[in-house]
This record gives C-alpha cells, structure tokens and sequence, in this order.
C-alpha cells in the first residue's frame, strides 16, 4: 500500500463538517489572521497567512460540497487541486504551522483555522505529503513505542537513578491506584528530573498512583502527523494500560499536544468513551493545593514569567491552574504582554520540532517570544510543556539570552515542605 | 423605454426576480453548510458548547488589544463602512418602507440629514478598505476576482442612492430606478460569493465558541 | 378677433389704476424670479402689446386646464389680462359654434400666419385618428394644419405635454403629447392635472415681454415654475428630515401635519409650483390638505405604480414571492445538503487504513 493522491484528497473529502464549510464559507480575506500567527509576523511572507495554508482543502470543499461550486466544476470552469499543489503545500501546513491556534482566536467571522488544518493533514499524510522527520518520528511511534525511539529500557534506567536521588521507589505496574502517568519521551530523556519532581510531590500530597510499563508514552505522532487512526493505536494503548491496572485517572505530563490527543482527542478517535478520567498535571496539582494537600514554603524570589503551551492553555482549557501555582510559588510573578489565551506561541508544537526541514524557521519565529520577553525582563521562564522548553531554550541560545527555562511541576516540587515520611511507607 | 417603465421595472418584475435568487441562494447555502452536521465530542466536557457558541457570537465582534494594535485601519474602517451602510439601509424612511412591505412590520427611521451624512462616510471608508486591500501585502495576495467584485456591488447602491436622494446628473425616477436596479445587482450576487459571511459568521462564529467553549476556553 | 387696442389701453377702459397695473407686472416680475429692475420693462411691454391672436385647440382633454385657468373668473388682473388676448378659438368659452366656430379659426390663422400662438390641451389619438375629432377633423390633422402658421406653441396641461391620462395603460387610443407630432416649431410644456392658472398667464406674460419662450428644463417645462421639486419647497419638509410621517389619513400624525411620504406623496420626483404659488390665488395646495402629491405634472404619473405607494416601494407582492423562494431554498438545501452527506458517506467508506507503510508514495 502506497500514499496517493486518490487517497488524499479522498480524506479531504471525509474530513468536511458544518464548521468547516461555515468557515470557508465566512472567510473574507480580511488578513486578521497573518497579524496573529507568529510565522507571518516574524517572516513578513504572505504566503502564511493561516488561512492561505488552507487553500486546496477549501478548493476542494468548494468544488465537491458548494452547488455553485459542483455547476461550475460540471461546466469545467473550475480548478481541481493536483499534486504538485499539495506539495507546494506541504511546508505551509507542517512547518509552518504548530496548529497553536491564535488565528482561531482573532477571526472576525469566527473561523477555527486550526481546527481544519489538523483535518488537512489528514489529506496531506494520505498523499504522502507529511515532512520526513514526522514520518520517521510517527514509524518509531508505532513500532517502537516512542516518537524519539525511547524503549521500556531506558526509562527503567531514568527511574532508578530518580530512585536513588528520591530515597524512595516510584511505583510501576501498580494495579488499583487512583493515577496513571504518562511521560513524554521528551522528558525521559532531556528533563528527566520532572519524574523525581512527581514522585516527590505525590508522595507529599499522598497520592497513589504509578506508571505503566506498557503504554508509557504521552506524545501522540498520530495528531501530530495528521492520521487519525495511527493516533487511536496510540491511544488505545494507553486505553489498555490504563484498564489493565485499574485506575480512575490518566495523567498527561508535562507536554502540548499530548494533553490535546489523550484528553480531547482520544475518544473520539477510538470511537468510544473513557472508563477513566484525563488530567493535566497541572489540574492535579492546583486540585492539591486547593484541597491544602500541596504544602508549598518560601517563594522563589527571581522575576518569573509563566509561558503558555498553547494546547495546554488556548486549546486545552487549562490557563488558571498554572497561574494558581506561580502564585504559589513565586514571589515575582509577570504575565507576558498577551498571555493566557492569547499567548504566542513558542513555534515547535505540532510536528515542527520532528521536522529538521524547518529548524531554520523555528528559530526564526522565536524572535516573537523574544520580543514579549523584551517588554517584561524575567530572570526565568517557567513553562509546563518539554516540548516547548526544549524550543526556547534553543532559541534563547540563538538570540544569546542568558534566561533559564524551567518546569512548573520541578519548580514546585523544589518548594515542598518536609513532611516525616516514614521509610518505605505508600500513602 | 420611458423613465418610468424602467422604474416600473426595476420595482416590479426585477426586484421579483432578484429576491428569489437572493432568499433561494441563502437558503441553499446555509443549509448545505448545517446538513453536513458536527459529530458530537465523546471527551469529558469541561465546560458548556452551546454557552460558548452563543457568547462567541457577541465576544468575537470585540477585537483583542494586541489585534486591534496591529490591524487598527482595517477594523476601524471595517466597523465604521458596516455600521454606516447599516444604519442607512435600516434607518431610511423610504428604505423601512419597502422592509414594512415585506415584512408586516416597521420601526422608527432617523432624520435624513443623518442619513446623508452617514452615506458619506460610508463611501469615503469603502473608498479608504479597497485602497488598503490593494496596498497591504497579505490583503493583495489573498484577494481574488470576487473580492473586488463584491467591493463594487457594496459601494454602488450607496453612490446611485446618494445621486437618487441629490437628484444628481439624471431625473429622479431614473436615479430611482438605478439605485433600485444597484441593489437587485447586490442581491443577485449575494449567495455565490463571500457576502455570504453576513448569515455564516453566526455559525462559523458559534462553532468556535462552542469547540473552545467544550474545553473550557472563552474564544 | 385681433382689437386694434393695444393692452394698455384696454385695461384703462376697463378702470384699472396705473398703480394697479405696476402692482401686477412686480407680481409677475417676482412670479418668473425676476429682479424688481425688470417690472418698468415688462409695464412697458405689457403697455404697447398688441393683443396677439391665440388658437386654443382642445383634443382628447376634460377641460379641467380650461377650468383651471378660468378659476381666475372674479375681477382680478389675471381675468383681464386673458381677455386682452384676443383668444380667436376655444371650444369652451367662445361663443360661436358649429361652422362659424371653425370658420373663425380659419379666419385668425390666415390673418395672423406666423404669429399666431397656439395652445394645446389633450392628447392626440394616434391608434386611429377616429377617436376623435372635431368637426370632422382629426385631432392630428387639425394639428399638423394648424401648427403650420404658429409662431409657438402651448401646451397646457399633462395630456398635451405627455399624454396625460389617455395615455395612461393600456393606452387604447394611443394617445401622444404635441411634442411627439410638432417637431419644427417651440414648444413649451405647462404640465399639470390641471396647470395651476396663474402659471399659465406667467408664461404668456414672459412670452409677450420678452417675445420668445422662457429657459426650459429637458422635460420642456419653463424653469420658472417647473425648476424645483414639490419636495424641496414642501413645508412639511422639516417632517420628512426628522422622520415624523403619518402613517394613515387619519391618525395623529396626519392630524398634526407630518410628511405623507408614506401614504404615497410623490413630491420628491415631481417639479411644480404648487407648494409655493398654490392654488386659488395661494390658497392651499393637495399636501396642505393632507393629500399626498399624485406627481400630476410628471409624464406617466398614472402608471407610476400608484397613488397611495410610495416611489421607493415594490409593485408586486414580493412577501408572498419572498415566503415561496425561502421554501423552495428549504427544501433545495435540504436536498443538496443530503447529497453531501451521502457524498461524505462515500469518502469514508472508500478509506483504506493508513498505516506507517502508506506515509509516502511508492516508488
């Protein structure tokens, strides 16, 4: 079996909805959305516009769902897509796009842009048409396990080093506890202090939970890529981990687009309804600290800003919890100008940071998060999402920023008060 | 043809024909759009869709700071050319009446010298968004035939209408009958293009509030 | 008959003070927007002026343009002034009939060839000439022969400017104005159902002084008493801009005055001097007594769609048209939006699984 064109536009096809033909519909090419998508801003290209990278799939709703647009294609006055179209394509809807979502935000007609080019990919993935370094990253997904090749092995060894560093173990394959963890393969392998952070603080706070063996992985290549049933394999197996030991809740980690997949996506991609419920880190520990159950002592006393990751904060719904725990935590708490919802994106979410392709555009747009950090002069980043912590730390080197990025969960669990614990003891 | 039988026209056999492709087109368009349905979200909701969808409506028409900052000319010329030819197609004595005609009913029309005034400005700001369509780079490069055309059949009924209203240049039922043949154009041309967006942008508008909305996000 | 008098003269028999005399030509000179310069030229002309032949002719016409004129019937200045005009023909008011009337036709037109006026009221039948005649006559024979020796012509009233009622749809006798059959000679159009009388007399007075037609607008009309609209003179106006109408003929509005554009008042396309000169030597005029304007000196003002509609409405029943195109647009929506759900049935159902193997293409 091959990619092929037939079979793209074929999922063009299928991925039409009332919201997508309303929006296409409503566009009136007022170029609001260029003015919030950092890909513009930085590059001053027209060319990404958002809703410029839409344009073969609106030929195609157009041509096939519009009966002006079927008369006049009968008539052959109209311009059927091709392939060399998509292809030209192909790096406005991967790397130039992280699917972040604040175009969505600003157009006058209320055009979700985002939400229909996670549905071009799909057309884009069948044709063959998705960046290398996605592809490669999705195969190791899949076969592997890990979108970064992290195997079962290397995880266990992360785990045994926090063990040593914690005095304590962390629990794996633990069957009947409350919370499932996922781990992005990102964190096991740069930020591998977020599992001893969560260990620590679950242990204060008493809760039970674990991790399993078995579906560890938080990234979804799936959503990222543009393949709807790669995505449901991937989490049907977090689905079968998460029933085999048993537990209420599934934890997404400390990653964007993995939060989107398991708690929005997922089960509308496996078709069916949770037995579980999904939580943010995030929502967990503002749930903790509402509850008295984090107790948190001294602030840090540096500047800090809290950076959105965008499916976490504008597409996940999760904007007040990490603001709840800088709080918390921080003496000298500034929000960016435009922040919360309308935060800019840092610019390596949705596939751009597999793609080496768009290295050098990446690095280019993070002058948009340079020029909100300009405004505010923060002595750290704090952020909750690997993803984008690998990203700015790679573009505040570019830009010769000497600013530390750093993890909320890390960042709290630094500041838990001491509780006796007694050798051993699960809470 | 006399003046008249070309007014005669234009209110009687013209203005049948383009009402029925105006009201036959919006309906096949917004109803093409809506049958395709949404499939309904199998997720947890965090919050309320439809509550989101309805506050979307509204909020949407308020820009954000940092967009208002970096797109002023284009919102405030938008808002200024939409309210005027609002208020004047809406506000007009002679304009509620044809309204009353149709429709049953009639409200409260504001005084002429308004009125004009508000063609003016209207006109001048239609005048200033086309010339900003051709000179910003992202507003060239995505516009198309349609936009343009659409600009010339937005503008034309409030020119011929100001020229009516003078008595301008020719007598005043052919000023009449052109202004009336203007807006049939307008009417016409309705449903194959992105005028459209006037009945579309509740629903474009309600879906994205109700997406955002299921999450938890006021978008 | 042409009197040897001239108009001076006659009115002193008749024992009007000189005074009185100056007094009508400085209504006259301010009637025609003429500076007060004027009056001692026009007192002059009207002094000397000999009293010209005038032919009435009157085709398919009500006489109301004749009544109007003749409302001037008490002894007023008008009243003299027209009887100082030796009119040779008029099938109303003159006194013979039969042959002898049309005897004195032929008798005023050989005398007075080339410089006699000719006044026009009623359309002309053109469908067959036999809709009417007069003695035998058609009115386009008697017409064409008569306009021959005019040195202008008058035509008073809508139906000789535009064809005025007769004209009206469906038209049976295809009734056309004089400027349709005259095309060698001036002529000026005094529209109105009727003209008001004293314009009448304002436009023989300007032609008697100055010896040639007045400045006309494209429709022909003098622009003295046809150059503003009624609107732009109503003094209901103020009503009209701030958006006060009356709504029915009896309501409060109506009562208190307000503007009747909405019960169909075609001031705004109709140019008369109705709202200023009035009628019955200033006493009102139709809007003054709450009747909105008909447009009467306006060609086709019989089919201009109405009376009681406004200019800016439809004619036909657009809500009816409009409910069956919504319902027709219903059910077409419905239909092609069907056709596009099977359509995207289809598309799902011809997926093939993507696999990591299907992510590029072959070969």
């Amino acid at each position: 079996m091959s990619a092929s064109f037939e079979r793209g536009i074929n999922a063009f096809k299928e991925q039409m909805d009332a919201p997508v033909a309303a929006f296409f519909s409503s566009c009136v090419r007022c170029g609001l959305c260029a003015e919030a998508c950092l890909f513009y801003t930085e590059t001053g290209d027209p060319k990404f516009t958002p809703i410029n990278k839409l344009e073969p799939m609106r030929r195609v709703w157009k041509q096939e769902y519009s009966f002006w647009g079927k008369l006049t294609g009968a008539l052959g006055l109209s311009k059927p897509v091709t392939d060399a179209e998509l292809t030209e394509w192909e790096t406005l809807v991967y790397d130039s796009c992280t699917l972040c979502g604040r175009c969505s935000m600003v157009c006058p007609v209320g055009n979700d842009i985002a939400y229909m080019i996670r549905k071009m990919r799909e057309g884009m993935a069948a044709s063959g048409h998705a960046p290398e370094g996605l592809i490669g990253a999705t195969q190791r997904a899949v076969t592997i396990g890990s979108p970064m090749g992290v195997k079962l092995p290397a995880l266990q060894a992360q785990i045994r080093h926090a063990e040593k560093d914690l005095g304590f173990s962390i629990p794996v394959d633990v069957e009947g506890v409350d919370y499932m963890l996922l781990l992005s393969s990102m964190e096991i392998m740069n930020f591998p202090e977020f599992i001893s952070a969560v260990a620590r603080i679950f242990r204060h706070a008493g809760v039970s939970w674990t991790i399993s063996s078995e579906a560890f992985e938080a990234t979804n290549s799936g959503i990222q890529i543009g393949v709807s049933e790669i995505a449901a394999e991937l989490v049907e197996r977090i689905v079968a981990a998460a029933a085999k030991l048993k537990v209420k809740y599934v934890i997404s980690p400390e990653c964007g687009h993995a939060y989107m997949a398991i708690r929005w996506e997922g089960p509308n991609l496996i078709g069916r309804r949770y037995d579980f419920k999904v939580v943010h880190i995030l929502e967990l520990l503002d749930e903790l600290r509402a509850s008295g159950r984090l107790q948190t002592s001294g602030k840090e006393t540096q500047r800090l800003t809290y950076h959105d990751p965008c499916q976490i904060s504008r597409r996940g719904g999760v904007v007040q919890q990490p603001r709840n725990l800088m709080n918390q935590i921080a003496a000298d708490f500034v929000e960016m100008p435009e922040t919360g919802t309308m935060n800019w994106c840092c610019g390596a979410g949705g596939g751009v940071s597999s793609n080496e392709r768009a290295d050098e555009i990446r690095l280019k747009v993070f002058n948009r998060k340079k020029k909100q950090l300009d405004v505010i002069h923060p002595d750290a980043i704090v952020s909750a999402c690997s993803n984008c912590r690998i990203h700015l730390e790679d573009g505040l080197e570019e830009y010769e920023m000497d600013i530390p990025v750093l993890s909320l969960t890390e960042t709290i669990a630094e500041h838990l008060v001491d509780r006796e614990q007694k050798e051993g003891q699960q809470p | 043809m006399t003046e008249t039988e070309l007014l005669m026209w234009a209110r009687g056999p013209a203005l049948q024909v383009a009402t029925v492709i105006f009201l036959l087109g919006v309906l096949v368009r917004i109803l093409e759009i809506l049958v395709l349905g949404r499939k309904a979200s199998l997720a947890e909701a965090r919050g309320s869709a439809v509550a989101g969808g309805l506050r979307t409506i509204v909020t949407r028409s308020i820009p954000d700071r940092g967009t208002l900052q970096r797109s002023t000319f284009n919102i405030v010329a938008g808002y200024i050319f939409h309210t005027g030819f609002f208020v004047v197609l809406f506000l007009f004595a002679p304009h509620i009446l044809v309204f009353q005609d149709v429709l049953g009913f009639s409200w409260p029309s504001i005084p002429t010298q308004i009125i004009d005034a508000t063609t003016i400005v209207t006109i001048i700001a239609l005048l200033a968004v086309l010339a900003h369509r051709v000179r910003h780079r992202v507003m060239r490069f995505l516009s198309r035939f349609e936009d343009y055309l659409v600009w010339f059949v937005t503008i034309l009924p409030l020119i011929t209408g100001y020229f009516a209203f003078h008595r301008i240049g020719l007598t005043p039922p052919t000023l009449i009958a052109v202004h009336i043949i203007s807006v049939e154009l307008l009417m016409v041309v309705f449903p194959f293009t992105k005028l459209m967006h006037a009945f579309t942008l509740f629903m474009a508008r309600y879906y994205n509030g109700a997406i955002a909305g299921y999450r938890g996000v006021n978008s | 008959m042409s009197n040897e008098k001239t108009l001076g003269e006659v009115l002193r028999q008749q024992g009007v003070t000189r005074r009185g005399f100056l007094k009508f030509c400085a209504a006259t000179a301010s009637m025609m927007a003429l500076p007060p310069s004027m009056v001692p030229r026009i007192a002059a002309a009207l002094e000397k002026a000999r009293r010209p032949s005038v032919i009435w002719l009157s085709f398919q016409e009500c006489t109301g343009c004749t009544e109007s004129l003749t409302r001037s019937h008490s002894p007023t200045i008008e009243g003299l002034i027209f009887n100082t005009i030796s009119l040779d023909y008029h099938h109303t008011l003159q006194a013979a009939s039969g042959t002898h009337a049309e005897l004195a036709r032929e008798k005023a037109m050989q005398e007075n060839f080339g410089n006699y006026i000719l006044v026009v009221d009623g359309s002309i039948p053109t469908a067959n000439p036999g809709y009417s005649t007069i003695a035998g006559i058609s009115n386009l024979d008697m017409l064409q022969d008569t306009a021959k020796g005019a040195a202008a012509i008058v035509s008073v009233g809508t139906c000789a400017a535009y064809g005025g009622i007769p004209h009206a749809s469906p038209d049976p006798t295809g009734a056309v104005a004089v400027t349709d059959i005259i095309k060698d000679k001036p002529i000026i159009n005094v529209p109105g159902c009727p003209p008001i009388g004293v314009v009448i007399t304002g436009v023989l007075s300007h032609y008697l002084t100055f010896g040639a037609i007045p400045e006309l607008d494209a429709l022909g009309r003098p622009l003295a008493f046809y150059g503003k609209s009624i609107h732009d003179r109503c003094y209901r106006r103020p009503f009209y801009d701030k958006g006060q109408f009356a709504e029915t003929f009896d309501d409060e509005g109506a009562k208190l005055g307000w503007c009747l554009y909405k019960l169909g008042c075609k001031g705004p396309t109709t140019y008369n001097a109705c709202a200023t000169t009035k009628w019955n030597e200033g006493t009102s005029f139709p809007i003054e007594s709450g009747h909105p304007c008909l447009g009467c000196s306006e060609p086709d003002f019989w089919d201009g769609g109405g009376f009681y509609k406004a200019i800016s409405m439809p004619t036909g029943d657009i809500t009816r048209t409009a409910v069956y195109a919504i319902g027709a647009g219903a059910a077409a929506g419905v239909a092609l939006g069907a056709v596009n759900r099977a359509r995207k049935k289809r598309a799902e159902k011809a997926h093939e699984k993507v696999t990591i193997n299907d992510l590029e293409k072959d070969g």
